[in-house]
Protein backbone atom coordinates (compact mmCIF):
# COMPACT_ATOMS: atom_id res chain seq x y z
CA UNK A 1 0.00 0.00 0.00
CA UNK A 2 1.19 3.53 -0.93
CA UNK A 3 1.52 5.87 1.78
CA UNK A 4 0.71 9.06 0.80
CA UNK A 5 3.25 11.92 2.34
CA UNK A 6 4.46 15.46 1.60
CA UNK A 7 6.28 14.92 -1.41
CA UNK A 8 2.98 13.67 -3.44
CA UNK A 9 0.93 17.05 -2.33
CA UNK A 10 3.85 19.20 -3.13
CA UNK A 11 4.40 17.38 -6.97
CA UNK A 12 0.45 17.74 -7.30
CA UNK A 13 0.95 21.49 -6.47
CA UNK A 14 4.38 21.69 -9.04
CA UNK A 15 2.20 20.08 -11.61
CA UNK A 16 -0.69 22.57 -10.78
CA UNK A 17 1.47 25.48 -10.50
CA UNK A 18 3.37 24.23 -14.54
CA UNK A 19 0.10 23.72 -15.99
CA UNK A 20 -1.11 27.37 -14.71
CA UNK A 21 1.84 29.25 -16.23
CA UNK A 22 1.60 27.24 -19.23
CA UNK A 23 -1.62 28.31 -19.77
CA UNK A 24 -0.39 32.04 -19.28
CA UNK A 25 1.94 31.52 -21.60
CA UNK A 26 1.22 29.23 -24.50
CA UNK A 27 -2.88 30.31 -24.74
CA UNK A 28 -3.19 32.68 -28.10
CA UNK A 29 -6.89 32.63 -27.66
CA UNK A 30 -9.00 34.18 -24.50
CA UNK A 31 -8.60 36.08 -21.82
CA UNK A 32 -10.53 34.59 -19.85
CA UNK A 33 -8.60 31.66 -19.96
CA UNK A 34 -5.54 33.28 -18.55
CA UNK A 35 -7.97 34.52 -15.80
CA UNK A 36 -8.59 30.59 -15.41
CA UNK A 37 -4.37 29.87 -15.63
CA UNK A 38 -4.28 32.41 -12.73
CA UNK A 39 -6.81 31.10 -10.56
CA UNK A 40 -5.07 27.61 -10.83
CA UNK A 41 -1.69 28.99 -9.63
CA UNK A 42 -3.19 30.36 -6.86
CA UNK A 43 -4.82 27.00 -6.18
CA UNK A 44 -1.28 25.21 -6.77
CA UNK A 45 0.13 27.53 -4.05
CA UNK A 46 -3.05 26.62 -1.84
CA UNK A 47 -2.36 23.04 -1.63
CA UNK A 48 1.05 23.63 -1.17
CA UNK A 49 0.36 25.55 2.13
CA UNK A 50 -1.74 23.25 3.61
CA UNK A 51 0.42 20.07 2.67
CA UNK A 52 2.94 22.06 4.69
CA UNK A 53 0.59 23.07 7.46
CA UNK A 54 -0.13 19.27 8.49
CA UNK A 55 3.24 18.12 8.05
CA UNK A 56 4.92 21.12 9.92
CA UNK A 57 1.78 20.40 12.72
CA UNK A 58 1.30 24.67 12.40
CA UNK A 59 -2.08 26.15 12.01
CA UNK A 60 -0.41 29.31 10.21
CA UNK A 61 -0.19 28.22 6.64
CA UNK A 62 -3.76 27.51 7.04
CA UNK A 63 -4.81 31.05 7.94
CA UNK A 64 -3.00 32.00 4.96
CA UNK A 65 -4.82 29.88 2.75
CA UNK A 66 -7.74 31.63 3.91
CA UNK A 67 -6.22 35.26 3.26
CA UNK A 68 -5.79 33.74 -1.09
CA UNK A 69 -9.15 32.29 -1.29
CA UNK A 70 -10.73 36.16 -0.37
CA UNK A 71 -8.12 38.18 -2.37
CA UNK A 72 -8.25 35.34 -5.11
CA UNK A 73 -11.88 36.21 -5.56
CA UNK A 74 -11.51 39.86 -5.17
CA UNK A 75 -8.67 39.48 -7.94
CA UNK A 76 -10.96 37.29 -10.34
CA UNK A 77 -14.04 39.98 -9.70
CA UNK A 78 -11.61 42.92 -10.47
CA UNK A 79 -10.04 41.20 -13.38
CA UNK A 80 -13.77 40.14 -14.91
CA UNK A 81 -14.80 43.78 -14.96
CA UNK A 82 -11.57 45.00 -16.38
CA UNK A 83 -12.18 42.50 -19.02
CA UNK A 84 -15.49 43.95 -19.56
CA UNK A 85 -14.49 47.21 -20.01
CA UNK A 86 -11.86 46.24 -22.63
CA UNK A 87 -14.49 44.26 -24.38
CA UNK A 88 -16.65 47.62 -24.83
CA UNK A 89 -13.72 49.14 -26.46
CA UNK A 90 -12.36 46.94 -28.69
CA UNK A 91 -15.22 44.05 -29.20
CA UNK A 92 -12.67 41.08 -28.68
CA UNK A 93 -10.87 39.84 -25.80
CA UNK A 94 -8.61 37.76 -27.99
CA UNK A 95 -5.19 37.60 -26.77
CA UNK A 96 -3.52 38.28 -30.10
CA UNK A 97 -5.32 41.48 -31.03
CA UNK A 98 -4.56 43.42 -27.82
CA UNK A 99 -1.91 45.11 -29.45
CA UNK A 100 -2.86 48.77 -29.52
CA UNK A 101 0.31 49.90 -27.35
CA UNK A 102 3.68 48.96 -28.51
CA UNK A 103 6.46 50.09 -29.31
CA UNK B 1 -3.06 47.09 22.89
CA UNK B 2 -1.18 49.21 24.11
CA UNK B 3 0.90 50.46 20.94
CA UNK B 4 -1.56 51.44 18.95
CA UNK B 5 -0.39 54.95 18.61
CA UNK B 6 2.79 53.17 16.57
CA UNK B 7 -0.04 52.41 13.70
CA UNK B 8 -1.71 55.93 14.13
CA UNK B 9 -1.06 57.16 10.73
CA UNK B 10 -2.07 53.88 9.09
CA UNK B 11 -5.46 53.82 11.59
CA UNK B 12 -6.28 57.22 10.18
CA UNK B 13 -5.58 56.83 6.23
CA UNK B 14 -8.24 53.30 7.20
CA UNK B 15 -10.73 54.94 8.74
CA UNK B 16 -10.69 58.29 6.54
CA UNK B 17 -11.05 55.64 3.37
CA UNK B 18 -14.15 54.40 4.40
CA UNK B 19 -15.63 57.84 5.78
CA UNK B 20 -14.83 59.18 2.28
CA UNK B 21 -16.77 56.36 0.58
CA UNK B 22 -19.51 57.29 2.77
CA UNK B 23 -19.78 60.75 1.83
CA UNK B 24 -19.35 60.03 -1.84
CA UNK B 25 -22.41 57.93 -1.47
CA UNK B 26 -24.88 60.59 0.07
CA UNK B 27 -23.45 63.58 -1.01
CA UNK B 28 -24.32 64.46 -4.83
CA UNK B 29 -21.37 66.01 -6.74
CA UNK B 30 -18.61 65.66 -3.93
CA UNK B 31 -15.89 64.83 -5.85
CA UNK B 32 -14.35 68.11 -5.11
CA UNK B 33 -14.79 67.82 -1.89
CA UNK B 34 -13.37 64.64 -1.48
CA UNK B 35 -10.35 65.13 -3.64
CA UNK B 36 -9.40 68.04 -0.97
CA UNK B 37 -10.08 65.42 2.04
CA UNK B 38 -7.99 63.09 0.52
CA UNK B 39 -5.36 65.50 0.67
CA UNK B 40 -5.67 66.77 3.67
CA UNK B 41 -5.67 62.81 4.73
CA UNK B 42 -2.35 62.41 3.32
CA UNK B 43 -1.36 65.62 5.25
CA UNK B 44 -2.36 64.59 8.51
CA UNK B 45 -1.09 61.24 8.63
CA UNK B 46 2.39 62.55 6.84
CA UNK B 47 2.53 64.74 10.42
CA UNK B 48 1.53 61.73 12.17
CA UNK B 49 4.27 59.69 10.44
CA UNK B 50 6.73 62.58 11.50
CA UNK B 51 6.09 62.08 15.23
CA UNK B 52 7.26 58.79 15.32
CA UNK B 53 11.11 60.02 13.89
CA UNK B 54 13.46 58.77 16.79
CA UNK B 55 11.61 57.04 18.42
CA UNK B 56 12.60 53.08 19.84
CA UNK B 57 11.51 50.75 17.13
CA UNK B 58 8.59 48.30 17.69
CA UNK B 59 7.06 45.64 16.60
CA UNK B 60 3.34 45.11 16.87
CA UNK B 61 0.65 41.99 16.79
CA UNK B 62 2.55 39.10 17.47
CA UNK B 63 5.99 41.15 15.42
CA UNK B 64 4.28 40.61 12.78
CA UNK B 65 4.55 44.49 11.54
CA UNK B 66 7.68 46.88 12.30
CA UNK B 67 7.80 50.69 12.58
CA UNK B 68 11.34 50.93 12.62
CA UNK B 69 13.30 53.72 11.65
CA UNK B 70 13.17 52.61 7.92
CA UNK B 71 9.35 52.27 7.86
CA UNK B 72 9.00 55.72 9.33
CA UNK B 73 11.69 57.22 7.34
CA UNK B 74 9.99 55.46 3.55
CA UNK B 75 6.12 56.34 4.77
CA UNK B 76 7.21 59.79 5.05
CA UNK B 77 8.43 60.02 1.93
CA UNK B 78 5.25 58.15 0.59
CA UNK B 79 3.11 59.92 1.64
CA UNK B 80 4.40 63.17 1.04
CA UNK B 81 4.82 62.42 -2.75
CA UNK B 82 1.38 61.12 -2.26
CA UNK B 83 0.35 64.58 -1.52
CA UNK B 84 2.41 66.28 -4.78
CA UNK B 85 1.33 63.73 -7.15
CA UNK B 86 -2.53 64.83 -6.12
CA UNK B 87 -2.00 68.22 -5.69
CA UNK B 88 -0.19 68.31 -9.60
CA UNK B 89 -2.80 65.98 -11.30
CA UNK B 90 -6.00 67.82 -10.51
CA UNK B 91 -6.33 69.88 -13.19
CA UNK B 92 -5.41 67.12 -15.10
CA UNK B 93 -8.56 64.61 -13.46
CA UNK B 94 -11.11 67.98 -14.52
CA UNK B 95 -10.05 68.47 -18.32
CA UNK B 96 -9.65 64.10 -18.64
CA UNK B 97 -13.04 63.88 -17.10
CA UNK B 98 -12.20 61.34 -14.88
CA UNK B 99 -12.41 63.38 -11.75
CA UNK B 100 -14.86 61.07 -9.35
CA UNK B 101 -14.95 60.24 -6.41
CA UNK B 102 -13.64 56.51 -6.77
CA UNK B 103 -9.86 57.80 -8.28
CA UNK B 104 -9.08 59.82 -5.10
CA UNK B 105 -10.46 56.82 -2.63
CA UNK B 106 -8.70 54.11 -4.59
CA UNK B 107 -5.26 56.32 -4.72
CA UNK B 108 -5.71 56.18 -0.43
CA UNK B 109 -6.37 52.49 -0.28
CA UNK B 110 -3.37 52.01 -2.74
CA UNK B 111 -1.39 54.24 -0.51
CA UNK B 112 -2.55 52.26 3.09
CA UNK B 113 -1.89 48.73 1.04
CA UNK B 114 2.14 50.40 0.19
CA UNK B 115 2.45 51.46 4.03
CA UNK B 116 1.12 48.22 5.17
CA UNK B 117 4.51 46.51 2.80
CA UNK B 118 6.56 48.89 4.16
CA UNK B 119 5.98 47.69 7.92
CA UNK B 120 5.20 44.38 7.44
CA UNK B 121 7.86 41.35 9.05
CA UNK B 122 5.78 38.88 8.08
CA UNK B 123 4.98 36.91 4.98
CA UNK B 124 0.52 36.97 5.30
CA UNK B 125 1.01 40.74 6.13
CA UNK B 126 3.41 40.87 3.26
CA UNK B 127 1.12 39.56 0.99
CA UNK B 128 -2.30 41.57 2.30
CA UNK B 129 -0.21 45.27 1.34
CA UNK B 130 0.66 44.10 -1.82
CA UNK B 131 -2.76 42.98 -2.81
CA UNK B 132 -4.61 45.99 -1.58
CA UNK B 133 -1.89 48.20 -3.49
CA UNK B 134 -2.38 46.25 -6.75
CA UNK B 135 -5.77 45.66 -6.98
CA UNK B 136 -6.18 49.47 -6.40
CA UNK B 137 -3.74 50.42 -9.03
CA UNK B 138 -5.33 47.58 -11.76
CA UNK B 139 -8.49 49.80 -11.82
CA UNK B 140 -6.25 53.20 -11.70
CA UNK B 141 -4.40 51.84 -14.75
CA UNK B 142 -7.88 51.73 -16.57
CA UNK B 143 -9.81 54.51 -14.92
CA UNK B 144 -10.58 56.09 -18.38
CA UNK B 145 -12.87 53.29 -19.22
CA UNK B 146 -13.92 54.85 -22.98
CA UNK B 147 -10.18 55.17 -23.99
CA UNK B 148 -9.70 51.96 -25.35
CA UNK B 149 -5.55 52.26 -24.70
CA UNK B 150 -6.41 52.81 -20.67
CA UNK B 151 -8.36 49.73 -20.69
CA UNK B 152 -5.56 47.94 -22.32
CA UNK B 153 -3.35 49.25 -20.07
CA UNK B 154 -5.14 48.68 -17.19
CA UNK B 155 -5.89 44.67 -19.24
CA UNK B 156 -2.39 44.01 -19.16
CA UNK B 157 -1.23 45.22 -15.77
CA UNK B 158 -3.75 43.13 -14.49
CA UNK B 159 -2.77 39.93 -16.35
CA UNK B 160 1.39 40.27 -15.57
CA UNK B 161 0.90 41.61 -12.11
CA UNK B 162 -1.94 38.73 -10.93
CA UNK B 163 1.08 36.90 -12.71
CA UNK B 164 3.67 37.73 -10.35
CA UNK B 165 1.41 38.02 -7.39
CA UNK B 166 1.23 34.08 -7.64
CA UNK B 167 4.95 33.31 -8.58
CA UNK B 168 5.69 35.39 -5.41
CA UNK B 169 2.95 33.31 -3.02
CA UNK B 170 4.37 30.19 -4.54
CA UNK B 171 7.54 31.65 -3.41
CA UNK B 172 6.00 32.54 0.60
CA UNK B 173 4.46 28.67 0.42
CA UNK B 174 7.93 27.18 0.08
CA UNK B 175 9.84 29.09 2.54
CA UNK B 176 6.86 28.88 4.80
CA UNK B 177 7.34 25.30 4.32
CA UNK B 178 11.09 25.15 4.62
CA UNK B 179 11.81 27.53 7.24
CA UNK B 180 8.52 26.68 9.72
CA UNK B 181 7.49 29.99 9.35
CA UNK B 182 6.30 33.17 8.26
CA UNK B 183 7.47 35.42 10.40
CA UNK B 184 10.84 37.37 9.05
CA UNK B 185 13.00 37.02 12.36
CA UNK B 186 11.69 33.11 13.25
CA UNK B 187 12.69 32.87 9.31
CA UNK B 188 15.58 34.33 9.76
CA UNK B 189 16.57 32.32 13.61
CA UNK B 190 15.31 28.65 11.50
CA UNK B 191 17.78 28.70 8.61
CA UNK B 192 20.89 26.85 9.24
CA UNK B 193 21.89 25.47 6.13
CA UNK B 194 21.35 26.14 2.57
CA UNK B 195 18.82 23.81 1.05
CA UNK B 196 16.79 23.86 -2.27
CA UNK B 197 13.30 24.38 -1.59
CA UNK B 198 14.24 27.76 -0.09
CA UNK B 199 16.88 29.18 -2.28
CA UNK B 200 13.48 28.05 -4.36
CA UNK B 201 11.30 29.95 -3.18
CA UNK B 202 13.59 33.30 -2.54
CA UNK B 203 14.22 33.15 -6.34
CA UNK B 204 10.16 32.80 -6.65
CA UNK B 205 9.45 35.82 -4.32
CA UNK B 206 12.63 38.35 -5.87
CA UNK B 207 10.77 37.52 -9.38
CA UNK B 208 7.43 38.71 -7.38
CA UNK B 209 9.09 41.82 -6.54
CA UNK B 210 11.26 42.27 -9.55
CA UNK B 211 7.59 43.01 -11.68
CA UNK B 212 6.58 45.19 -9.38
CA UNK B 213 9.61 47.56 -9.79
CA UNK B 214 9.57 46.37 -13.17
CA UNK B 215 13.44 45.43 -12.97
CA UNK B 216 14.16 43.33 -16.63
CA UNK B 217 13.58 41.09 -17.35
CA UNK B 218 10.21 41.72 -15.86
CA UNK B 219 9.95 45.11 -17.06
CA UNK B 220 7.66 44.02 -20.07
CA UNK B 221 3.95 45.58 -18.08
CA UNK B 222 6.25 49.34 -17.55
CA UNK B 223 6.08 50.95 -20.69
CA UNK B 224 2.35 49.81 -22.24
CA UNK B 225 0.88 50.66 -18.44
CA UNK B 226 2.85 54.00 -18.50
CA UNK B 227 1.76 55.27 -22.32
CA UNK B 228 -1.93 54.06 -21.67
CA UNK B 229 -3.05 55.00 -18.03
CA UNK B 230 -3.59 58.67 -18.04
CA UNK B 231 -1.12 60.51 -16.40
CA UNK B 232 -2.42 61.53 -13.35
CA UNK B 233 -1.94 57.30 -13.18
CA UNK B 234 0.95 57.23 -14.70
CA UNK B 235 3.15 60.00 -12.07
CA UNK B 236 1.66 57.95 -8.92
CA UNK B 237 3.27 54.44 -10.86
CA UNK B 238 6.42 55.67 -12.09
CA UNK B 239 7.04 56.99 -8.02
CA UNK B 240 4.78 55.22 -4.94
CA UNK B 241 4.74 51.56 -5.43
CA UNK B 242 8.96 51.46 -6.22
CA UNK B 243 9.69 53.22 -2.85
CA UNK B 244 7.09 50.49 -1.18
CA UNK B 245 8.47 47.51 -3.19
CA UNK B 246 11.88 48.98 -2.77
CA UNK B 247 11.30 48.43 1.27
CA UNK B 248 10.18 45.18 0.88
CA UNK B 249 13.04 44.65 -1.53
CA UNK B 250 15.49 45.69 1.97
CA UNK B 251 13.48 43.98 4.10
CA UNK B 252 13.22 41.03 2.97
CA UNK B 253 16.70 40.09 1.89
CA UNK B 254 18.69 41.82 4.88
CA UNK B 255 16.10 40.53 7.99
CA UNK B 256 15.42 36.45 7.12
CA UNK B 257 17.79 35.80 4.34
CA UNK B 258 20.60 38.08 5.09
CA UNK B 259 22.49 34.60 5.97
CA UNK B 260 22.07 33.08 2.41
CA UNK B 261 23.90 36.58 0.71
CA UNK B 262 25.83 33.95 -1.25
CA UNK B 263 22.48 32.84 -2.99
CA UNK B 264 20.76 35.86 -3.95
CA UNK B 265 23.46 38.44 -4.19
CA UNK B 266 23.91 37.20 -7.97
CA UNK B 267 20.24 37.20 -8.97
CA UNK B 268 20.09 41.15 -7.79
CA UNK B 269 23.34 41.91 -9.83
CA UNK B 270 21.90 40.73 -12.21
CA UNK B 271 18.49 42.46 -11.88
CA UNK B 272 20.40 45.54 -11.23
CA UNK B 273 23.12 45.18 -14.59
CA UNK B 274 19.89 43.82 -17.04
CA UNK B 275 18.08 47.20 -15.88
CA UNK B 276 20.45 49.85 -15.98
CA UNK B 277 21.56 48.26 -20.09
CA UNK B 278 18.10 47.48 -20.88
CA UNK B 279 16.45 50.77 -19.66
CA UNK B 280 19.20 52.93 -21.35
CA UNK B 281 18.95 51.17 -24.46
CA UNK B 282 15.20 50.82 -25.30
CA UNK B 283 14.76 54.12 -24.46
CA UNK B 284 16.73 55.37 -27.38
CA UNK B 285 13.96 54.92 -30.41
CA UNK B 286 11.12 56.41 -28.46
CA UNK B 287 8.48 59.19 -29.22
CA UNK B 288 6.22 59.23 -26.39
CA UNK B 289 7.32 60.99 -23.34
CA UNK B 290 5.24 59.01 -21.08
CA UNK B 291 6.70 55.65 -22.69
CA UNK B 292 10.07 56.87 -22.37
CA UNK B 293 9.95 57.91 -18.68
CA UNK B 294 8.95 54.21 -18.22
CA UNK B 295 11.98 52.50 -19.64
CA UNK B 296 14.02 55.47 -17.55
CA UNK B 297 12.28 54.72 -14.64
CA UNK B 298 13.84 50.65 -15.41
CA UNK B 299 17.01 52.17 -15.52
CA UNK B 300 16.72 53.92 -12.85
CA UNK B 301 15.70 50.82 -11.35
CA UNK B 302 18.45 49.11 -11.60
CA UNK B 303 20.85 51.65 -9.98
CA UNK B 304 18.66 51.19 -6.97
CA UNK B 305 18.88 47.27 -7.34
CA UNK B 306 22.88 48.04 -7.32
CA UNK B 307 23.11 49.46 -3.57
CA UNK B 308 21.25 46.46 -2.33
CA UNK B 309 23.11 43.91 -4.64
CA UNK B 310 26.04 45.53 -1.86
CA UNK B 311 25.36 43.77 1.17
CA UNK B 312 26.36 46.75 3.29
CA UNK B 313 24.32 49.57 5.79
CA UNK B 314 26.40 51.65 3.11
CA UNK B 315 24.84 49.94 0.11
CA UNK B 316 21.43 50.23 1.63
CA UNK B 317 21.69 53.65 2.78
CA UNK B 318 22.58 54.91 -1.15
CA UNK B 319 20.23 53.15 -3.04
CA UNK B 320 17.44 55.21 -0.61
CA UNK B 321 18.93 58.65 -1.29
CA UNK B 322 18.60 57.31 -4.49
CA UNK B 323 15.12 56.41 -4.42
CA UNK B 324 14.49 59.70 -2.85
CA UNK B 325 16.05 62.03 -4.91
CA UNK B 326 14.56 59.65 -7.93
CA UNK B 327 11.00 60.46 -6.50
CA UNK B 328 11.71 64.28 -6.76
CA UNK B 329 13.23 63.97 -10.42
CA UNK B 330 10.12 62.10 -11.44
CA UNK B 331 8.07 64.52 -10.00
CA UNK B 332 9.60 67.38 -11.48
CA UNK B 333 9.68 65.84 -14.92
CA UNK B 334 5.69 64.47 -14.87
CA UNK B 335 4.83 68.01 -13.47
CA UNK B 336 6.14 69.85 -16.53
CA UNK B 337 4.04 66.99 -18.67
CA UNK B 338 1.33 68.34 -17.04
CA UNK B 339 1.87 71.79 -18.51
CA UNK B 340 1.51 70.90 -22.06
CA UNK B 341 -1.84 71.64 -22.92
CA UNK B 342 -4.13 73.30 -25.07
CA UNK B 343 -7.78 73.89 -24.55
CA UNK B 344 -8.69 70.45 -23.32
CA UNK B 345 -6.21 68.53 -25.20
CA UNK B 346 -2.76 67.46 -23.45
CA UNK B 347 0.43 66.55 -25.68
CA UNK B 348 2.76 63.75 -24.79
CA UNK B 349 5.62 63.27 -27.52
CA UNK B 350 9.07 64.35 -27.71
CA UNK B 351 8.02 65.94 -31.11
CA UNK B 352 5.54 68.66 -29.11
CA UNK B 353 8.42 70.06 -27.07
CA UNK B 354 9.97 71.15 -30.22
CA UNK B 355 11.00 74.71 -29.83
CA UNK B 356 9.47 75.01 -26.80
CA UNK B 357 11.95 77.30 -25.16
CA UNK B 358 10.84 80.57 -27.45
CA UNK B 359 7.56 80.55 -25.82
CA UNK B 360 7.93 78.99 -22.01
CA UNK B 361 11.08 79.90 -20.93
CA UNK B 362 10.82 79.20 -17.49
CA UNK B 363 8.81 75.54 -18.47
CA UNK B 364 12.06 74.85 -20.53
CA UNK B 365 14.34 75.21 -17.24
CA UNK B 366 12.65 73.26 -15.22
CA UNK B 367 12.34 70.81 -17.64
CA UNK B 368 15.67 71.40 -18.69
CA UNK B 369 17.21 70.70 -14.86
CA UNK B 370 15.05 67.97 -14.15
CA UNK B 371 16.46 65.82 -17.62
CA UNK B 372 19.83 66.91 -16.74
CA UNK B 373 19.23 65.85 -13.19
CA UNK B 374 18.03 62.15 -14.36
CA UNK B 375 20.54 62.44 -17.08
CA UNK B 376 23.42 62.44 -13.78
CA UNK B 377 24.94 65.56 -14.80
CA UNK B 378 26.72 67.48 -11.73
CA UNK B 379 26.14 69.48 -9.79
CA UNK B 380 22.02 68.58 -10.03
CA UNK B 381 20.58 66.37 -7.78
CA UNK B 382 20.35 63.14 -9.92
CA UNK B 383 24.62 63.03 -10.09
CA UNK B 384 24.84 63.06 -6.10
CA UNK B 385 22.57 60.09 -6.27
CA UNK B 386 24.33 57.88 -8.79
CA UNK B 387 27.35 59.13 -6.65
CA UNK B 388 26.59 57.43 -3.65
CA UNK B 389 25.49 53.82 -5.53
CA UNK B 390 28.57 54.13 -7.10
CA UNK B 391 30.61 55.09 -4.38
CA UNK B 392 28.81 52.24 -2.15
CA UNK B 393 29.53 49.57 -5.03
CA UNK B 394 33.01 50.21 -5.27
CA UNK B 395 33.84 50.06 -1.80
CA UNK B 396 32.66 46.65 -2.24
CA UNK B 397 35.27 46.09 -5.13
CA UNK B 398 32.55 45.18 -7.32
CA UNK B 399 33.82 46.88 -10.24
CA UNK B 400 32.06 45.55 -12.99
CA UNK B 401 28.72 46.45 -11.80
CA UNK B 402 30.01 49.93 -10.96
CA UNK B 403 31.73 50.03 -14.86
CA UNK B 404 28.02 48.83 -16.07
CA UNK B 405 26.20 51.56 -14.44
CA UNK B 406 28.58 54.44 -15.38
CA UNK B 407 28.54 53.43 -18.95
CA UNK B 408 25.10 52.67 -19.32
CA UNK B 409 24.67 56.52 -17.94
CA UNK B 410 26.40 57.57 -20.46
CA UNK B 411 23.68 55.89 -23.04
CA UNK B 412 21.06 57.33 -21.08
CA UNK B 413 22.48 60.71 -21.40
CA UNK B 414 22.02 60.52 -25.00
CA UNK B 415 17.95 60.65 -24.80
CA UNK B 416 17.66 62.90 -22.41
CA UNK B 417 20.44 65.02 -23.70
CA UNK B 418 18.17 64.56 -27.60
CA UNK B 419 14.91 66.04 -25.55
CA UNK B 420 16.63 68.78 -24.56
CA UNK B 421 18.15 69.89 -27.92
CA UNK B 422 14.17 69.30 -29.20
CA UNK B 423 13.10 71.90 -26.58
CA UNK B 424 16.22 74.35 -27.07
CA UNK B 425 17.54 74.36 -30.96
CA UNK B 426 14.83 72.72 -32.66
CA UNK B 427 11.68 75.61 -34.52
CA UNK B 428 8.91 76.29 -32.40
CA UNK B 429 5.73 74.79 -32.95
CA UNK B 430 2.81 75.48 -30.83
CA UNK B 431 2.06 77.64 -28.02
CA UNK B 432 0.67 76.04 -24.83
CA UNK B 433 -1.95 77.10 -21.80
CA UNK B 434 -0.41 79.11 -18.95
CA UNK B 435 -3.22 79.10 -16.39
CA UNK B 436 -2.30 76.26 -14.44
CA UNK B 437 -3.57 75.82 -10.75
CA UNK B 438 -1.57 76.61 -7.80
CA UNK B 439 -0.74 72.82 -6.53
CA UNK B 440 0.69 72.19 -10.11
CA UNK B 441 3.11 75.56 -10.30
CA UNK B 442 3.78 74.58 -6.30
CA UNK B 443 4.84 70.29 -6.89
CA UNK B 444 7.13 71.60 -10.19
CA UNK B 445 9.10 74.40 -8.85
CA UNK B 446 9.27 72.88 -5.32
CA UNK B 447 10.92 69.66 -6.50
CA UNK B 448 12.99 71.85 -9.20
CA UNK B 449 14.71 74.04 -6.56
CA UNK B 450 15.18 70.90 -5.10
CA UNK B 451 16.92 69.67 -7.46
CA UNK B 452 18.68 72.55 -8.73
CA UNK B 453 19.98 73.59 -4.99
CA UNK B 454 20.63 69.73 -3.49
CA UNK B 455 24.27 70.26 -3.89
CA UNK B 456 24.42 73.38 -1.65
CA UNK B 457 23.40 70.93 1.22
CA UNK B 458 23.52 67.47 0.76
CA UNK B 459 24.58 66.34 4.17
CA UNK B 460 20.44 67.10 5.21
CA UNK B 461 19.66 64.32 3.46
CA UNK B 462 22.38 62.08 3.94
CA UNK B 463 22.27 62.57 7.82
CA UNK B 464 18.51 61.17 8.02
CA UNK B 465 18.90 58.73 5.81
CA UNK B 466 22.50 57.48 7.31
CA UNK B 467 20.53 56.58 10.89
CA UNK B 468 18.82 53.76 8.80
CA UNK B 469 20.87 50.64 10.06
CA UNK B 470 19.97 47.10 9.31
CA UNK B 471 22.36 44.94 9.85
Amino acid sequence: MLEIGLGHYLTLGAIIFTIGIAGIFLNRKNIIVILMSIELILLAVNINLVSFSAFLNDLTGQIFTLFILTVAAAEAAIGLAIIVVYFRNSGTIRVEEIDKLKG
Amino acid sequence: MTNLNFIYSELTLAFSIMLLLIIGVFKKKSSSLIYNLSILTLLIIFILSLSLFGKNSTSLFINSYKIDYLSTFMKGLLYLSGIFVMLSSTRYLILFQIFKIEYPILLLSSILGMSIMISSNDLIVFYMGLELQSLALYVLASFKRENPLSAESGLKYFVLSALSSGLLLYGCSLIYGYAGSTNFDIISSNINSVNYGLTLGIVFILVGLAFKISAVPFHMWAPDVYQGSPTSVTIFFAILPKIAALTVFIRFLYIPFINLIDQWQVIIIFLSIASMIFGAVAAIGQKNLKRLMAYSSISHMGFALAGLAVGTNEGIQSSITYMSLYVIMNLSFFSSLFMLKINQKYYETIDDLSGLSKNHPMLSLAMLVSLFSLAGIPPLAGFFAKFYIFMAVIEQEMYFLAIVGLLSTVVAAFYYLRIIKTIYFDEEKQKYDKDHNLGLKLSLILSTLIIATYFIYPSGLISIISKIIII
